[in-house]
């Protein structure tokens, strides 16, 4: 393996759990419904999927189990902001705030412990190929699952009758309620969409990135996850762009530090979250076309007249 | 007679109004910890978690403790440790070199509370005392080390703020190392932060891409040394031993010992005789403890033993001249030993390490 594919597979590893938590988090903001908890399913996905590979002595079951979590951890925010019609930027924050907490009392156990990593799967043939071959198909199933899931939501939200409904929900809850359609379970499920995801993200950090259970470990990359769903304008290909601009950037810049260049570290260590801000705003410079894309309903409350 | 009884009736008197009512001592204490990171970080605050569990082993039934955790530094820091003040703490460590002025600050108006400082160098009011430990002597004996397993003749290092007591470590750590090999190379990273296992993980993966087969770091997490063990390389512990993330991995850690200090202070106050003080204490007072030396040949273990016991007993120091800075000029001259208070504040590189520092 040389330098190059070494690098860009360090940027992958580090752009996987934030398109992940992005994706997810698209679709909720796509249906209305703002939840700002990302970091915290996030940190319960990363506890659930370490102790769950530990206890079971598999790290698929590990993935699994960090997705469940995360679900599970969103059906709360769900049930708080969606039946009980709670503000949800004030829930979705004490779902962060309860999540890194309710994590660190469940990981004490496995502090300290060295974790099992969830092995790459090689794709026959596929893999063969000069170059891109290693880099592109023999990467962790979370990485797959990624990639398929931008494909997927893009289909979903653009092509699909099921997207259009959630799209419509999302522009103006009451007209899509007034057509007939299930507004509040269309948004649970949406929610529940993007806990799984942010839930496999967190898994992704537990088992793949860092294979180790330490407190906090998100560090704060479910915020970034939320930041990349306003700049790339609700739109999954630029969520993809903005992740991995955002984690070529990082290690770009620790890559020039170990070369020894004379730049200040602060400055570069600000500089991932320049360039990717800087980009998208440049791609969404449509105006027009961004008001489109934004859910006009976003984080507001919906209560079903009868 | 009389006039000696009558005199020290009234120095006994004077005392009891000039001394506040707990120099006396007291029957129970409470003590106070700020952590900059979780206490599950498995290093840096993990250890001064793990001296906060051993003084309420130690000191039973007449110790109280209460710690907050992830408290970031600057402003936020402030309410943390005042609200600590409020509720009844008797004396708080704040144990991050970024609680410094919020640590003084509270303290102003908290006089009957002791503060403990970590790191730090500043005692703006009497009941402010720092404490500190010479990790720098640690870090030379792991830069020879390094030299001698290196097969690259490089090092990555894994730094997180270009602060005093990080700047020694990579100082000394190059020292060590030039003292083996004088042609040592030292790539170093800044991550800027202290605790985020992921880029701390991604610095190490991206040090050994660019060719070095040695890690060492001075921030907070396992991950390092993790990807030293996925890749084959070696590293070194940081603050804790994190032997079980590489059997085959690392080479020694440094450990961080903060336990007996705080017994000592702890117990300080129980008795009504704290006073200021700024400590720094190394590995002759047991602050700084090295893991056992593996995954090494006996020649290599014998030389880091040997620097060792020679650093414990005082016999050498780190900083002895002659030493020049990274500009080429001299900074100690043959046989000068760097005093306490200028490491202190120590703000350059010495010469050989190809990174500028950044300020």
């Amino acid at each position: 393996m040389d330098m190059t594919q070494a690098i860009i597979l360090t940027i992958m590893t580090a752009a996987t759990p934030l398109l992940l938590a992005a994706i997810g988090e698209l679709v909720v903001e796509r249906s209305g419904v703002l939840n700002l908890g990302v970091e915290g399913m996030m940190i319960m996905g990363a506890v659930a999927a370490f102790a769950i590979a530990q206890l079971t002595g598999s790290a698929g079951l590990g993935a699994l189990g960090g997705l469940i979590a995360g679900m599970l951890f969103s059906l709360l925010f769900g049930f708080l902001t969606l039946t009980l019609v709670a503000n949800q930027v004030a829930t979705g924050l004490a779902l962060t705030i309860l999540g890194l907490g309710l994590s660190g009392m469940i990981g004490e156990a496995f502090i300290g412990l060295p974790g099992l990593k969830l092995a790459a799967m090689e794709i026959p043939f596929l893999s063969d190929i000069p170059f891109f071959g290693r880099i592109l198909f023999n990467q962790d199933p979370i990485f797959y699952i990624s990639i398929i899931a931008v494909i997927g939501v893009n289909w979903f939200l653009f092509r699909s009758r099921a997207g259009l409904r959630l799209r419509a929900i999302g522009d103006s809850h009451t007209s899509a309620h007034a057509l007939g359609v299930n507004v509040v379970r269309t948004r649970y499920l949406a929610v529940m969409f993007g806990g799984a995801c942010a839930g496999l993200a967190g898994a992704h950090l537990s088992i793949v990135y860092t294979p180790q259970w330490v407190e906090n470990m998100t560090a704060g990359r479910g915020w970034i996850a939320l930041a990349l769903v306003v700049f790339a304008s609700w739109r999954p290909g630029r969520a993809l762009i903005g992740a991995y601009l955002f984690g070529a950037v990082s290690i770009g810049q620790l890559f020039a530090q170990s070369r020894g260049i004379g730049i200040p570290s602060q400055f570069l260590s600000a500089l991932p979250y320049l360039a990717t801000i800087a980009v998208l705003v440049v791609i969404s410079l449509n105006r027009r076309m961004t008001l489109i894309n934004t859910p006009a309903s976003l984080g507001k409350s919906f209560v079903p007249e009868r | 007679m009389k006039k000696t009884l009558l005199l020290l009736a009234a120095a006994t008197a004077l005392a009891g109004i000039a001394a506040p009512a707990h120099a006396e001592g007291m029957d129970k204490v409470k003590a106070c910890f700020v952590y900059v990171g979780p206490v599950g970080d498995f290093g840096w605050s993990y250890q001064h978690d793990q001296g906060r569990k051993y003084a309420e082993e130690k000191l039973g039934d007449k110790l109280e403790t209460a710690y907050l955790e992830s408290v970031p530094e600057g402003a936020d820091s402030e309410r943390a440790i005042e609200r600590f003040a409020r509720s009844g703490c008797n004396i708080i460590f704040t144990t991050s070199f970024g609680y410094m002025d919020p640590t003084n600050k509270v303290a102003k108006d908290f006089p009957d509370v002791k503060f403990e400082h970590a790191t730090g160098y500043k005692t703006d009011h009497p009941n402010v005392a720092t404490y500190d430990s010479k990790f720098f002597q640690g870090r030379y004996v792991i830069g020879q080390i390094a030299a001698k397993m290196s097969e690259t003749g490089s090092a990555g290092y894994i730094a997180s703020f270009p602060i005093p007591e990080v700047v020694q470590g990579i100082n000394s750590f190059m020292l060590g190392a030039q003292s083996v090999n004088p042609d040592f190379k030292l790539k170093v990273v800044w991550v800027n932060t202290w605790f985020d296992p992921g880029k701390e993980a991604d610095a190490a993966k991206v040090l050994l891409d660019g060719g070095v087969d040695i890690l060492t770091q001075h921030t907070d997490s396992t991950a390092p040394m993790q990807v030293a063990a996925e890749r084959g390389a070696h590293a070194f512990g940081q603050a804790s031993d994190m032997y079980a993330f590489g059997k085959e991995t690392q080479l020694t850690a440094i450990i961080d010992d903060w336990g007996p200090y705080y017994v000592e202070r702890i117990s300080a106050v129980l008795d009504g005789t704290w006073e200021q003080s700024r400590t720094w204490a190394g590995m002759a007072e047991g602050h700084v403890v090295m893991a056992p030396y593996t995954n090494m040949p006996d020649d290599v273990k014998a030389m880091a033993e040997e620097t060792e016991a020679k650093i414990t007993s005082g016999e050498f120091h780190p900083f002895t001249g002659p030493i020049m800075k990274q500009d080429g000029s001299e900074w100690l001259a043959e046989g000068a030993v760097a005093e306490d208070g200028e490491l202190a504040g120590l703000n350059f590189y010495v010469k050989g390490i190809d990174d500028q520092l950044p300020q």
